[in-house]
């Protein structure tokens, strides 16, 4: 066995380019399955991880996947708000560590506009213990002041300083005119680092600065003319905040979540209902999760022809060695042989490919990490390979060597054929 | 060491539907004899050689190799017994590209554990024929000649009962096929192997102790000459 082991390897060194042109075929497609599978992998990561260190999401009775969808993700709208002083409540429980509050229902050109609190900045955590942080500037200090997710200032091309105008919904686009608080600009005063999450597609200014923009708004609709309330008589002690979207809220201790929990939905001051995010965003991910199926189905394909790439590789080769396989013959080399040489080539072939495609992928994730998360959002961890990579691995190994036995049958066939006499 | 070399009886053979290529009644070769078996391209040298190496199966009659017969032997077993019993050189190309002149040597050694057994001196055989100093060498920087002295140090080394070469000598030109054939005759001489030395070229055929023309004795040729 150590002597075909040796022969096979040697066989295929001869042929170096032929060898690392297949090895290379195997290792690019093993390469992109496993990638695949780490991007799987750092999809989920990175969707669980959208918000941490959050215990509930809470806000008015309604859809569960619709509350943490608007909540966090910013999709859709709320049916309903829930009244601040219910908010206040919750806030001063005292199993309640901190809150975030969410203003949600206006937007800037089809970007939404949060309005929160001094809170958002210090308590909210994504991807385990990540912060947010500041690109320039800071937190908003006044009403008018406003802050930029990094995507909404790279988007419009915002600068510090500059003033924009927020609309009344959430249509995207550029807000109906007649909707629009043109009446009291805003001023740019931070922008955010970049989080890979939805916190970068969003305007973030005071709850008072929701209220102020609609202090003179009357059942939703706009000041009749002449009963606008100018923005230079606006103050922030004047304005009352009545009521948010939703909030966040993290417990003193764990224990206390599934009570704070049960104690929130049966509030009976307000229909309210608080979702523990990751079992919703659980949820959720197995709804979008075909996606993941079908690039997985791709890769296999591409597996496939990379190993069929080998079998057309080994098998044209036959017809050159039909004269070594005379000369194995000759020298007490049985047929047995003739098959169990082939089968170490392609067996070689396949576990230099998988090893190429290991030490390609990895490489790749450890250069392109940063770039991938800047770009896409999308934390790809590198690591050991997961079970289901160790799985793809061990596949394709096997199927190497399978796939071995093809040229090896023709071979077999040929020494039969062929005797010890030479074709050349 | 009573039983001949090669004893034959009998034998018919033909491949799969085509005519009969073989019809020998007898045919034998004693142990230690250097034998010259001639006869036109087609005549069927290489089947018989096939035959008696044991990678042919399928014919009649009884063909016995050093006292053993091949029809009893299956499978792995007549590759084992080739391997280990018998050496054989090809007409050229006979080395294994991807090999170095040593590994080529020492091959069937390695392929054949019982041959390994009996394996010699490497270096002793490369020196009696000359490629001492190529030894660490890739076959494919020889010439012609030194190639086919590796395949004779490799078909000697281990000591076979029986070498087998077929047209081994038809590559070479005229000086380094006498050199050729005085180192082989020398090195059976040293082994006690016995020769089969097959040719169309009747030039040689004085050096050798009985020349056999392939016609004389194989009928499916009379009636039936080659195309």
């Amino acid at each position: 066995m150590i002597v075909l082991l040796s022969l096979a390897w040697k066989s295929l060194r001869n042929r170096l380019l032929t060898t690392s042109l297949t090895v290379l075929s195997i290792g690019l497609s093993m390469a992109l399955l496993l990638g695949v599978e780490n991007v799987r992998v750092g999809a989920r990561e990175s969707f669980a991880n959208t918000i941490s260190q959050t215990d509930l999401i809470v806000g008015a009775r309604g859809g569960s996947l619709q509350l943490l969808l608007y909540s966090v993700f910013r999709i859709g709208q709320a049916t309903n708000n829930i009244s601040y002083e219910s908010y206040q409540h919750w806030k001063n429980h005292p199993a309640v560590a901190w809150t975030i509050p969410y203003s949600l229902g206006d937007s800037h050109r089809g970007f939404r506009v949060v309005g929160t609190t001094e809170d958002f900045y210090q308590h909210l955590r994504f991807r385990r213990d990540r912060r947010l942080e500041f690109d320039a500037g800071r937190s908003p200090q006044g009403v008018f002041d406003v802050v930029l997710g990094s995507d909404v200032a790279a988007a419009l091309n915002y600068k510090l300083g500059d003033k924009i105008v927020i609309s009344h919904g959430v249509a995207a686009g550029r807000g109906i005119a007649d909707n629009d608080h043109a009446d009291k600009p805003f001023t740019v005063s931070g922008i955010l680092k970049k989080t890979a999450t939805p916190v970068d597609r969003s305007l973030y200014i005071q709850l008072e600065g929701i209220s102020a923009v609609h202090i003179d708004w009357a059942d939703g609709a706009p000041p009749m003319p002449g009963e606008e309330v100018p923005a230079s008589k606006i103050a922030k002690e004047n304005m009352k905040v009545e009521q948010i979207t939703s909030f966040l809220l993290r417990c003193k201790t764990r224990i206390a979540t599934l009570q704070l929990q049960r104690e929130i939905n049966t509030y009976k001051e307000e229909a309210m209902q608080a979702i523990i995010p990751g079992v919703t965003l659980q949820e959720l991910w197995r709804t979008i999760g075909y996606a993941e199926d079908a690039l997985q189905v791709v890769t296999i394909f591409v597996i496939l022809v990379g190993l069929l790439g080998m079998l057309v590789s080994l098998y044209t080769s036959l017809n050159e060695r039909r004269r070594e396989m005379a000369i194995l013959r000759a020298i007490g080399a049985g047929p047995g042989k003739i098959i169990a040489l082939l089968v170490l080539e392609s067996g070689l072939l396949a576990l230099a490919g998988c090893v190429v495609g290991v030490v390609m992928i990895y490489g790749l994730s450890f250069a392109f990490q940063p770039v991938i998360e800047q770009q896409f959002g999308l934390y790809v961890p590198v690591q050991p390979p997961t079970p289901a990579g160790w799985l793809y691995l061990g596949t394709v190994l096997l199927a190497g060597i399978l796939i071995g036995f093809v040229p090896a049958w023709k071979a077999y066939r040929n020494t039969l054929a062929d005797g010890l006499s030479i074709r050349v | 060491m009573s039983a001949p070399a090669v004893l034959l009886r009998d034998v018919r053979f033909r491949y799969r539907s085509g005519p009969e290529i073989l019809d020998i009644p007898e045919l034998t070769i004693v142990r230690g004899e250097r034998v010259f078996l001639f006869g036109p391209s087609g005549s069927g040298k290489t089947t018989l050689l096939g035959l008696l190496a044991g990678v042919l199966a399928g014919y009649t009659g009884s063909v016995e190799v050093l006292g053993q017969d091949m029809a009893k032997l299956r499978g792995s077993a007549r590759d084992a017994f080739r391997g280990t019993h018998i050496g054989y050189i090809f007409q050229q190309f006979n080395l294994i590209p991807y090999l170095t002149v040593r590994e080529n040597i020492t091959l069937p050694g390695r392929l054949q554990p019982a041959r390994g057994k009996q394996a010699g001196d490497v270096t002793a055989v490369a020196q009696r024929l000359g490629i001492a100093s190529l030894l660490e060498r890739g076959v494919t920087e020889l010439s012609v000649g030194q190639q086919q002295r590796v395949a004779a140090a490799r078909a000697l080394l281990g000591g076979p009962e029986l070498l087998i070469a077929d047209e081994p000598t038809s590559a070479l030109d005229f000086d380094h096929r006498e050199r050729f054939l005085e180192l082989l005759f020398e090195n059976c001489a040293l082994t006690n192997s016995t020769l089969l030395f097959v040719s169309h070229d009747r030039s040689l055929a004085g050096k050798f102790d009985r020349q056999l023309s392939l016609v004389d004795f194989n009928r499916a040729q009379r009636q039936e000459p080659a195309a």
